[in-house]
């Protein structure tokens, strides 16, 4: 049978030389993503900035976007953000949130459907108000700050500190990416783009989770051995596993992303570099922490109490 | 590893089996499932999956009680008490007339001897609201006595609270009764938090009428119009429906439309226009009939929601107990007011706060999207597993499937609701099912090169591969159950299917991959790996 495989095995290569790059390099996007999430901006969807969308398609022909967009001003409705897609017959149309509280929302559909209804099919009609938005920031905030103290709370009684350290530096790393990827695509950020961000912190953890176990394991099967090479070793021996299920999962996303629909193309883009960046993350940012946080004098110290470390395997 | 007892295969096979059994019934049409699902007994778990709103089209509209619109009636209600009270008990140094701002109604008696004669009257209005919440609870309203006479009653935030939640109760009731006038199947209708109501329609398209429905109060008064050279203050000048202009309709309601028992569309005998027929109880029949009797010839104004319907003369007293309404009606107005007038009034005002329509025809399109996705992942990571681990990577394909297979059973069991994210979670899943097989294979693999015999190897990838499975299983199974307690809809139904595919992904993975290689062991007693 034929057999093809992306990672060769015995491969040793020498990861931890790549800290002198890889974390200016990271340090840079983090920055970049923070001076741009603080001055470009998220593109936020109607769920957390309120108002109405509409999907529509056209009857005869192709989506008129000129006329559609002429709509905000001729109805009064301020800037219409149009944009099409499925080959122009489809388009979707935002309408901002307009002031009068939730009732004036409510007239802004009833406006729109009537002028649009001879030419177009409604599809899809959204409306959330200005008290509906607030609370799904508020939830949506606190469900990002949820999972990070869950995180914490995992890898505070999954390892000892230098790991967890390394752990957390890795799982910021990934969200603040992530954010980054929002505000340099413009990417409408809604309620799925949240779920993206927290699948994205369980993935960047799914990865860690492994490189550590295996360097945790290692590291105590070479006592002797200097803590770079014991990193190089234990990446090396994980890499065909990092790079297999990373390919099966960015098929699946993929597959998404050409074949799922636009409703969710925003999710599975993001999923895509969460993926990306979970596995660059474990390798160069999360591993060569150690280096400087010698684990080896915090693994004596959690010595005594076994049961911390109890599900790691003894070593060979 | 490779000692599996009989009755160990055994229920690992029956697990699948029954896996496969319930999705069954999803792959038929729904006139088929209907007509199989009646012939069938009830204990059968005999399913589909449970489309969202966003895959089977419908619409989904959150209202919230108004709030001031309860603090008016409210207050409204307290002046009209104190003013029958302040009558009732015969005082005469009321000075001035009865004040009423924000939650708090003001009036001032003069003399000390009349107040200490109402006051245990007035405090009794607060005590009875507090009481029906079952218990000595805080008083619903707060009574101040300032030293000039003045006494200032107002809604307390108890009483406030405590109002909102009976009209949430009640405003269920009323929608129901509502929306089931519709005929549409099985809408969902439930109380989302304190004061507000989830209304969900499956597969209605036109939510004008339904929001139409949904956003009028819809009570109905039957009130006098004013005669020439009214006292100002007894009236209210209410616009009309039918035409331009204000009416002078006095203040006093004669009858009310809680008083009706029914009411029909029909049309006008004479002028074949589009009317509502309706019929009083008998305390209402009475009353109308004593108005009407009282006032023949003067016009009789229909008013519902503080707007002039109609304004007929009545011609001669009405004492059967039914009466018709007309107002240049459309068909569709006339059947949309008598359904309100059946349903009853809403408590207080409802707005619609957050509105989600999905056409069928886009949910239609997004179910096909999401299974093309779905399959052409299966298909990549299919031939992707079987190029990388050949006849390991069979039984991981197989694991794979049977996975698939139980997280859609167990959403059928669990009777959750499968939204498109929902799908993208399962495709997500067909990804990362697998890892489960690659770390295991792996680590075979390793052992394997490090000198183990076969056997050994098997076992050592099992036992070492198990313990980071878990850990790294457990990270997500973090993140889906906090997106499913802070998610709504579409995103829950996500946080759904990635739990599921957590849970199951350990049984299938896990369990069965070892007993299909344990079986295989025994079978073909390999001298080297095929990995």
């Amino acid at each position: 049978m034929l057999r093809f495989r992306l990672a060769p095995d015995n491969v040793n290569f020498g990861f931890m030389r790549f800290r002198r790059v890889s974390y200016p390099f990271s340090a840079i996007l983090s920055v970049v993503s923070v001076v741009l999430f603080l001055t470009v901006g998220l593109n936020f969807g109607i769920d957390f900035s309120g108002g109405t969308l509409f999907e529509v398609r056209a009857k005869q022909g192709q989506a008129d976007l000129t006329s559609l967009r002429a709509l905000g001003d001729k109805l009064g409705l301020g800037e219409v953000e149009v944009q099409a897609f499925g080959g122009g017959v489809d388009a979707t149309m935002r309408v901002r949130l307009q002031p009068g509280g939730d009732a004036a929302q409510q007239v802004v559909v009833e406006k729109v459907r009537a002028v649009i209804v001879n030419d177009y099919e409604v599809r899809r009609v959204e409306v959330v108000g200005p008290r509906v938005s607030g609370e799904l920031v508020q939830s949506g905030t606190l469900g990002v700050v949820l999972s990070i103290i869950a995180v914490l709370t995992y890898l505070w009684f999954r390892y000892e500190w230098p790991l967890a350290v390394a752990a957390v530096i890795a799982t910021m790393h990934d969200l603040l990416l992530t954010v980054g990827f929002f505000a340099v695509t413009q990417l409408e950020f809604n309620l799925t783009s949240i779920a993206a961000i927290l699948t994205i912190v369980g993935l960047s953890l799914n990865e860690t989770v492994v490189v550590l176990d295996r360097i945790r394991e290692v590291m105590r099967k070479y006592k002797k051995t200097p803590m770079p090479e014991i990193i190089d070793l234990s990446i090396n021996a994980v890499l065909s596993r990092t790079i297999m299920t990373s390919t099966t999962t960015l098929m699946a996303l993929l597959a998404l992303v050409f074949f799922g629909g636009h409703v969710i193309r925003s999710f599975s883009l993001a999923m895509m570099w969460g993926v990306i960046v979970a596995m660059y993350s474990s390798i160069f940012i999360c591993s060569p922490v150690l280096i400087y946080l010698n684990p080896r004098a915090a693994e004596g110290e959690a010595e005594p109490a076994p049961a911390k470390a109890g599900k790691a395997k003894p070593a060979v | 590893m490779f000692r599996f007892p009989r009755w160990k295969i055994a229920s690992i096979i029956a697990m699948t089996l029954a896996a496969f059994l319930i999705i069954m019934p999803s792959f038929l049409s729904k006139a088929t499932f209907d007509q199989i699902k009646g012939k069938l007994p009830k204990w059968i778990p005999f399913e589909q999956v449970v489309l969202g709103l966003d895959l089977q089209g419908g619409a989904h509209i959150l209202l919230e009680v108004d709030q001031n619109d309860v603090i008016k009636t409210m207050v409204g209600n307290l002046r009209d008490d104190a003013r029958r009270i302040v009558r009732e008990e015969n005082v005469r140094s009321l000075a001035g007339g009865y004040g009423v701002q924000g939650r708090t109604v003001q009036f001032r008696i003069a003399d000390a001897n009349d107040r200490t004669k109402i006051m245990p009257k007035l405090r009794q209005l607060g005590v009875g609201a507090a009481n029906a919440m079952g218990g000595v609870g805080a008083p619903s309203i707060e009574i101040v006595t300032a030293e000039d006479g003045m006494i200032r009653m107002t809604v307390t935030e108890a009483g406030l609270i405590d109002k909102m939640r009976r009209a949430v109760d009640q405003a269920i009731e009323v929608i129901r009764k509502r929306v089931d006038a519709l005929g549409t199947t099985e809408p969902n209708i439930q109380r989302q938090g304190a004061d507000r109501v989830l209304v969900q329609v499956p597969g209605l398209q036109d939510t004008g009428r339904l929001k139409e429905l949904l956003g009028t109060t819809a009570k109905l008064e039957f009130r006098l119009v004013a005669d020439p050279g009214y006292n100002p203050s007894d009236v209210d000048m209410l616009p009309q429906t039918d035409q331009p202009g204000v009416l002078p309709v006095e203040k006093q309601v004669m009858v009310q439309g809680e008083d009706l028992t029914d009411s029909q569309p029909g049309f006008d005998q004479r002028t074949s226009e589009p009317v509502v027929n309706f019929k009083f109880n008998i305390r209402g029949g009475q009353r109308f009939g004593e108005v009407t009797a009282a006032n023949v010839g003067k016009p009789f104004a229909i008013v519902l929601d503080n707007k002039v319907i109609s304004a007929p003369r009545i011609l001669s007293p009405i004492t059967g107990g039914s009466g018709q309404i007309s107002g240049r009606f459309t068909v569709e107005q006339a059947n949309n007011l008598s359904i309100l007038l059946r349903a009853g009034a809403l408590p207080a005002k409802m707005n619609i706060v957050e509105e989600r329509t999905v056409g069928p025809g886009l949910g239609q399109d997004s179910i096909d999207a999401g299974k093309l996705a779905a399959y052409v992942a299966g298909v990549l990571v299919v031939c992707y597993m079987l190029t990388t681990y050949g006849v390991f990577g069979v039984f991981a394909n197989v694991a794979l499937a049977i996975h698939i297979a139980m997280i859609f059973a167990s959403l059928i069991l669990l009777q959750a609701t499968l939204t498109l994210p929902g799908i993208a979670g399962i495709v997500l899943t067909i990804g990362m099912a697998v890892d489960s097989n690659v770390l295991i294979y792996e680590r075979i693999r390793e052992e394997s090169r490090a000198g183990r015999s076969i056997i050994s190897a098997l076992d050592a990838g099992f036992t070492r591969a198990v313990a980071t499975i878990v850990d790294s299983q457990s990270t997500m199974m973090v993140a889906a159950v906090i997106l499913y307690f802070l998610g709504t809809g579409p995103v829950r139904g996500f946080a759904v299917s990635l739990g599921l595919g957590i849970l199951t992904t350990i049984v299938t993975a896990v369990t069965m991959t070892r007993m299909m290689i344990a079986l295989w062991y025994r079978w073909r007693k390999p001298t080297t790996l095929p990995i």
